[in-house]
């Protein structure tokens, strides 16, 4: 019965989709009304050819597919974003790579929103997805509630990436930094996401273990709040029903600050709170000794959870924001120095009693030094929200470095270690292919984001410098094109980082890939399919 | 009084309140007697059921502790 519900809605999908591309006014919403007629076609296919085929036994072990398909995911594009991103620092350092033949699809300007989306939604989002259901199951101790929806969550996630990635390309943008999708690729999230919470939410009612362990509670917050500040700051009317433009219902200093409300918690819940979930079970896995203090995770919860939805408004400083709203913004800022740091103590103190495994482990040196970024930007961002500190670092390649050394060193680390722990347990290995790989990775990654971070900082403070350097007569020295021309060999710089960090990540893909396909075999034939009684 | 003045007052006043009295008693709950001991369990979910989900059978809650006698 089930099956046939799908079926008619599946038709009725595609055909209305068609419709819609025959209608449409512009040519990234046709392009996108044709993606979602061909999707839709091919699941009526897949859909109709399994309709009424005899259906075997309920699995009852964790459901590690959607997981397996989540890894690959996260690989695959980690490696196209970073790939864009080292490509869009070159066009920086060398504009001629603006090509002309691309004009309008694969300039700086498209092609940017493009490599943050691809790093923080689809890198940073299937990890998130996938750890929080791998992690979710095994701290519960039940299988993922809502049997296909968790695949209807990854491959729903899937469909928007795409359809975000190919609208910046063609064009459909809110300009909204970090959130430039069109509304009705906006719907379409808020539907998958409210699958993904129903699937969390659904898993952890079925628990089997009295206590909800505090990964959990990180990733229930991430999945919360992302939905309330995509909802909120996605507020629009379409223009029209069949083309992709929108107007965003508020307007001024209100949007501004909507917007910043949102991005600044887009770090604080995506970026933070859901890899701290995965720093919270993945560390005391690979260092084989529960969390340090259990009582300061819950505060570290806690403490985040109440501060940051506050510090938004210092990306607004010195603008038509009341100064009381940037003060603010400012004050809960520096107080989350507290929050971070004890969350940092708290990673990095798992380890002791096991130091030696820095040494002896490549993944756990891994998410120390992923656990050390984490310090480090935690420290320079609230420093940087300091209104004094903000006018010579705001607006310049500062702003820019910080972001890499959160984004690069804390989010890509912690993945690329959980990564290197998924891969052997989910395709039942004993190990890893080869751990000198993952040496050649972390020292990569590492002087990558080291020979990024610094190129920043030195060009950061040099235009900002430059920006407000005024002669005895109060006239400004340098034009803008100066400090352009002056910021070359740390652009040069930059790009080379980058190059060093995919030359990491290609290698990471190979390793899992061998690891998948030809790693070492695990002794026992496991009982995992074998029955319980 | 408008909706902005009225949210306002309400916002810096009992709102606030109610803000910090629930911080506050998330980390007097955190030191709550006895938590040391359960803490020390909670911590220690993550080494138990790595193969398969734990299956009904008696307590529930019982038999993920009596698991982890290893």
């Amino acid at each position: 019965m089930w099956n046939y519900i799908k079926i008619s809605g599946l038709g009725l999908i595609a055909l209305l989709a068609a419709i819609a591309a025959n209608y449409a006014r512009d040519v990234p919403y046709m392009v996108h009304m044709i993606i979602v007629m061909l999707v839709a076609a091919g699941l009526f296919v897949w859909t109709v050819r399994r309709t009424d085929e005899p259906v075997g036994p309920a699995p009852t072990g964790y459901m590690d597919d959607v997981i397996r398909a989540g890894v690959i995911a996260t690989a695959f594009w980690g490696v196209i974003g970073f790939l864009a991103g080292t490509f869009i620092a070159a066009q920086l350092a060398w504009p001629a790579l603006n090509f002309e033949w691309a004009q309008g699809y694969a300039n700086f300007g498209r092609l940017r929103p493009l490599h943050t989306s691809a790093v923080i939604f689809a890198f940073g989002g299937n990890a998130l997805i996938c750890t929080s259901f791998y992690i979710v199951q095994r701290t519960s101790a039940a299988r993922l509630w809502g049997g296909n929806l968790a695949w209807f969550v990854f491959w729903g996630y899937q469909l928007f990436i795409v359809l975000a990635a190919t609208g910046y390309l063609l064009g459909a943008t809110q300009s909204k930094e970090y959130a430039e999708p069109e509304w009705y690729v906006d719907l379409w999230l808020t539907v998958v996401w409210v699958a993904y919470l129903l699937v969390f939410l659904g898993t952890l009612l079925k628990r089997k273990e009295p206590h909800i362990y505090v990964a959990n509670w990180f990733f229930l917050s991430f999945i919360v709040t992302v939905a309330m500040l995509h909802i909120v700051n996605n507020l629009s009317v379409p223009v029209s029903i069949f083309g992709s433009r929108s107007v965003q219902l508020f307007a001024g200093v209100q949007d501004a600050m909507t917007q910043w409300w949102y991005g600044h918690n887009a770090v604080g819940f995506f970026l933070t709170a859901g890899f701290l979930g995965m720093m919270y079970y993945f560390v005391p896995k690979q260092a084989e000794r529960p969390v340090f203090s259990y009582k300061l995770s819950i505060i570290h919860f806690w403490a985040l959870i109440f501060l940051y939805i506050w510090a938004g408004p210092h990306h607004l400083h010195y603008t038509a924001l009341p100064d009381w709203a940037s003060t603010l913004g400012m004050v809960f800022s520096i107080i989350l120095w507290m929050p971070s740091w004890g969350g940092m103590i708290n990673g990095l103190m798992t380890l002791s009693g096991a130091w030696d495994k820095i040494r002896t482990d490549p993944i756990i040196r891994m998410m120390v030094v992923s656990i050390g970024f984490y310090g480090m930007s935690t420290f320079e961002g609230p420093m940087m929200s300091i209104r004094a500190v903000n006018s010579l670092s705001h607006y310049t390649d500062w702003t820019i470095g910080h972001v890499h050394s959160g984004a690069l060193g804390w989010n890509g680390m912690i993945t690329f270690g959980a990564l290197y722990f998924l891969t052997p347990r989910l395709w039942n290995k004993s190990g890893l292919y080869s751990l000198s790989l993952v040496s050649w990775h972390f020292w990569l990654a590492t002087i990558g984001i080291v020979l990024y971070a610094a190129a920043m900082w030195v060009t950061g403070i040099m235009e900002g410098l430059m920006w407000r350097e005024v002669d005895a007569q109060g006239f400004l020295v340098n034009s803008f094109a100066d400090t352009v021309a002056a910021k070359f060999p740390m652009y040069v710089v930059r790009m080379l980082g980058g190059v060093l960090f995919v030359a990491g990540g290609i290698i990471m893909c190979y390793n899992l890939w061998m690891t998948a396909t030809r790693g070492p075999a695990k002794e026992q034939a496991t009982p995992v399919m074998a029955p319980a009684e | 009084m408008d909706t902005y003045s009225l949210l306002r007052e309400f916002a810096d006043s009992w709102a606030l309140l109610g803000l910090v009295i629930f911080f506050l008693g998330t980390i007097v709950w955190a030191f709550r007697p006895g938590s040391t001991r359960v803490y020390r369990d909670t911590a220690n979910i993550v080494f138990r059921n790595d193969d398969g989900p734990l299956v009904d059978e008696g307590g529930a809650g019982g038999a993920a502790l009596s698991e982890d006698d290893k």
